[in-house]
C-alpha cells in the first residue's frame, strides 16, 4: 500500500482576502479626509471666501474695464471662469493634504498596512472631489446672487457643473505630484503656487485671450484652465457646444493621464 | 522546527553616502523582546522600516514569522504592527475614530473592529478621551493611542521605535507594563531606544547599534556584567590628584578604573560594596574627592566599554535628545 503525502498550504487565515478591499481601502480613507474637513472648517471657509472676493472683484471693480465678445454680459463671462479658478485653488488642498500625512509619519504607518497601494492617493483625490461638489454648488449660487445667468437649460447647468467636477479632479492629481514631490505643507503651498498662477491667470478664465500679447495668447489658447473655461462657457451660454466640450475633456483626461502615473510613483518612492 | 520570529542576514541600506544599515544580523525569539540600543543615527530606525517594509533593503536578506519582508511583503504587512518614533496618527479624527481606521485598513473583520477598538481604548485608559479629536491629547495619550492604533489586527510581532522617547517618567512606566502584558500573551517585540534603562528592564536580548553595525548581542546581563552595575565618578583637581588616585585604587581594586581629565571613573560589579573600598584607600592616602556621584551606568557608558570611545561626537547623546529631530535619525 502507498501512501501520498499530499501537502496542504497551511491557510493562515491572516491572508484571506477581502473582497473589494481597494474599494474598502479607498472609502475609508475618503471618510478620513472628509472627517478632516468637517473637523477643521477653516481650510473650507477660506478655500470659499478667496473665490467669493474673485467674484466680486471681477464682476464690480474690473469687470467694467473688461470688453468681451460678442452680446455676452461680462458676469456670463465671468463665472465659468471663476468656477474653474475655484478648483484649481482648491487643489492645493491635495497638496497640503499629503504633504502633512508624509510628513506626520502617517503615510509610514499607511505603507506598512495590508492595504490597497491604491487607496491613499484615491482617497484623498476622492475626498477632494466631494468637498468641490459642495464649492461648485456653493458659487453657483453666489453666481446668481451676482446677477449670472444661464442661457441654454438645465442639462447645460449640470454638464457644467460635471465637466467643472472632472477638471477639478485632474487638477488634483497634479498637486498630488507636487505635495509629494515637495513632502512638507508649508513648502507645498509655495510651491503649488507658481503651477497655478500662469495656468490660471494666463488663461481666458477673467479675460479674453484676444486682449494677451501674442505669444502669451499662443500659451493662453492651449491649456485646460481656458479650454475648461470655454467649454463651461458654451455648456452655460451656447454655441459650438459639442467641439468645446469634447476639447475640454481631453485636456482632462490627458492631464490625468500624464499626472497620476507620476503621483503613483512618487508615492511609492517617498515613504 | 519553529521558525524565528525575525531572522535578520546582512541587512544593507544606504542614503546617498550615508550607510545606514552596513550589514546587520540577528534573531528574535518568539515571544520575546528584542531591544536594538544605539544613538541617533545608529541605524535602528532604518532597521524598522526596512523590517516593517516600509523601506527596502540595498542588500541582504529579512524575514518576518518566516517571509520575506521583499518578496512577501503583504504577507508581512499583515503579521506586524508598527508604532513609529512620531506619533503617526491622523490630529483630526478622534481615538475612536482613528483605531477604526487603522483596524479597516489592517484588514480586520468588520465585526471585529469596534469591539477590538473599544477593548484597547480601556486598556490603555484613553476610553473618556476616545471621542475627542487627536490634536486635544497630550504627548503621552497620543503615544498610547499610536500603540494601541498598532495593536488592532492583533499582530503577532509588534515594532515598537522609541516607545518612550519624549514621555514623562509615569507614562513611560505604564507603557512598560504595557509591553510585558503583551509578551506574556506571545507577542514578540522589537524595540529601540537610547536609554540603556530602558533596553535592561523590558528586553530578553540587546542588540547595541552603533553605525550601522551590531557591536553587541547578548542578555542585559551578561551585557551589564561586562560594563558593571554601578558607576562611581570623583573630582579630583590639581596636583595630579587624579593620577595619583587612579595608580592606588588600580592596585588595590579589582574593578575597571580610567581617569578622564580631573575626572576618575570606578565601574565594578559589586553594587556598593565597592564604594567603601574606594573611600577606605584613598582616606589612607589623604585624597579627598571635591565631589563623587554614584549612578548606573548609560547607554554612553556601554559604548565606552564596547568600543573605547563615546557616543560618537557630532551626535546628539543619550541625555538630553529626548526632543531630538526624528528627520534625522537613520533617514
Amino acid at each position: 500500500m502507498t501512501t501520498i503525502a499530499v501537502s496542504v498550504p497551511v491557510q493562515d487565515s491572516r491572508d484571506r482576502r477581502i473582497p473589494l478591499g481597494v474599494v474598502r481601502d479607498t472609502f475609508e480613507i475618503t471618510r478620513r479626509n472628509l472627517i478632516g474637513y468637517r473637523r477643521v472648517p477653516q481650510l473650507l471657509v477660506f478655500s470659499t471666501i478667496q473665490p467669493v472676493i474673485f467674484v466680486v472683484m471681477f464682476r464690480y471693480v474690473f469687470g467694467g474695464a473688461i470688453s468681451v465678445p460678442g452680446r455676452v454680459a461680462y458676469v456670463d463671462f465671468l463665472m465659468p471662469g471663476i468656477f474653474v479658478q475655484t478648483v484649481v485653488f482648491g487643489a492645493i488642498a491635495t497638496a497640503i493634504g499629503l504633504a502633512t500625512d508624509l510628513k506626520s509619519g502617517l503615510m509610514e504607518r499607511f505603507h506598512a498596512l495590508p492595504m490597497a497601494r491604491s487607496a491613499v492617493l484615491a482617497g484623498r483625490t476622492t475626498a477632494d472631489l466631494s468637498r468641490n461638489v459642495f464649492v461648485v454648488v456653493l458659487m453657483m449660487v453666489v453666481g446668481f446672487l451676482v446677477g449670472w445667468r444661464v442661457q441654454t437649460n438645465v442639462w447645460g447647468l449640470l454638464g457644467a457643473a460635471l465637466l467643472v467636477l472632472f477638471f477639478g479632479y485632474a487638477m488634483s492629481w497634479v498637486f498630488a505630484v507636487v505635495g509629494l514631490a515637495v513632502g512638507d505643507p508649508e513648502s507645498a503651498q509655495a510651491a503649488a503656487f507658481p503651477v497655478l498662477a500662469p495656468l490660471v491667470f494666463a488663461s481666458s478664465a477673467f479675460v479674453p485671450v484676444s486682449s494677451m500679447p501674442g505669444w502669451l495668447q499662443a500659451f493662453a489658447n492651449n491649456q485646460p484652465v481656458s479650454a475648461t473655461a470655454s467649454a463651461v462657457r458654451a455648456l452655460t451660454l451656447g454655441g459650438a457646444t459639442g467641439s468645446e466640450v469634447w476639447r475640454a475633456i481631453a485636456w482632462c483626461a490627458g492631464t490625468l493621464v500624464v499626472f497620476a502615473p507620476v503621483a503613483v510613483r512618487l508615492y511609492r518612492r517617498k515613504v | 522546527m519553529k521558525e524565528k520570529a525575525i531572522a535578520v542576514h546582512d541587512l544593507r541600506k544606504r542614503f546617498g553616502n550615508v550607510t545606514a544599515l552596513d550589514g546587520i544580523d540577528f534573531d528574535v525569539e518568539r515571544g520575546t523582546v528584542f531591544g536594538l540600543l544605539g544613538p541617533n543615527g545608529a541605524g535602528k530606525t532604518t532597521a524598522v522600516r526596512v523590517l516593517a517594509t516600509v523601506l527596502r533593503p540595498d542588500g541582504g536578506h529579512a524575514e518576518v514569522l518566516g517571509r520575506d519582508v521583499v518578496r512577501e511583503a503583504d504577507a508581512v504587512r499583515r503579521r506586524i504592527g508598527l508604532a513609529g518614533q512620531n506619533a503617526a496618527v491622523d490630529p483630526n479624527l478622534t481615538g475612536r475614530e482613528n483605531l477604526r481606521m487603522v483596524g479597516m485598513l489592517g484588514q480586520m473583520q468588520r465585526a471585529d473592529v469596534m469591539p477590538r477598538a473599544e477593548e484597547l481604548l480601556r486598556r490603555f485608559d484613553l476610553s473618556g478621551a476616545a471621542d475627542r479629536p487627536l490634536r486635544t491629547y497630550s504627548g503621552g495619550m497620543r503615544r498610547r493611542l499610536d500603540v494601541a492604533a498598532s495593536l488592532m489586527p492583533r499582530p503577532p510581532v509588534l515594532f515598537l521605535d522609541e516607545p518612550t522617547t519624549g514621555l514623562d517618567l509615569p507614562s513611560r512606566e505604564e507603557l512598560w507594563d504595557m509591553i510585558r502584558e503583551l509578551v506574556s500573551d506571545g507577542t514578540t517585540v522589537l524595540l529601540t531606544t537610547q536609554y540603556l534603562e530602558e533596553a535592561d528592564r523590558l528586553a530578553h536580548r540587546i542588540a547595541v547599534v552603533d553605525g550601522g553595525k551590531i557591536i553587541a548581542n547578548d542578555t542585559p546581563g551578561r551585557l551589564k556584567a561586562q560594563m558593571g552595575a554601578v558607576v562611581v565618578e570623583m573630582a579630583l583637581p590639581g596636583d595630579g590628584r587624579a593620577d595619583r588616585a587612579v595608580g592606588l585604587l588600580a592596585e588595590r581594586l579589582r574593578d575597571r578604573v580610567e581617569r578622564e581629565g580631573d575626572t576618575v571613573r570606578i565601574t565594578s560589579d559589586r553594587g556598593a560594596r565597592v564604594l567603601w573600598d574606594i573611600l577606605r584607600a584613598l582616606d589612607g592616602a589623604d585624597l579627598e574627592p571635591d565631589s563623587l556621584t554614584v549612578r548606573e551606568p548609560s547607554m554612553d557608558d556601554v559604548f565606552l566599554a564596547l568600543t573605547g570611545h563615546h557616543v560618537t561626537p557630532g551626535r546628539p547623546g543619550p541625555q538630553g535628545s529626548a526632543t531630538s529631530d526624528p528627520e534625522g535619525v537613520g533617514r
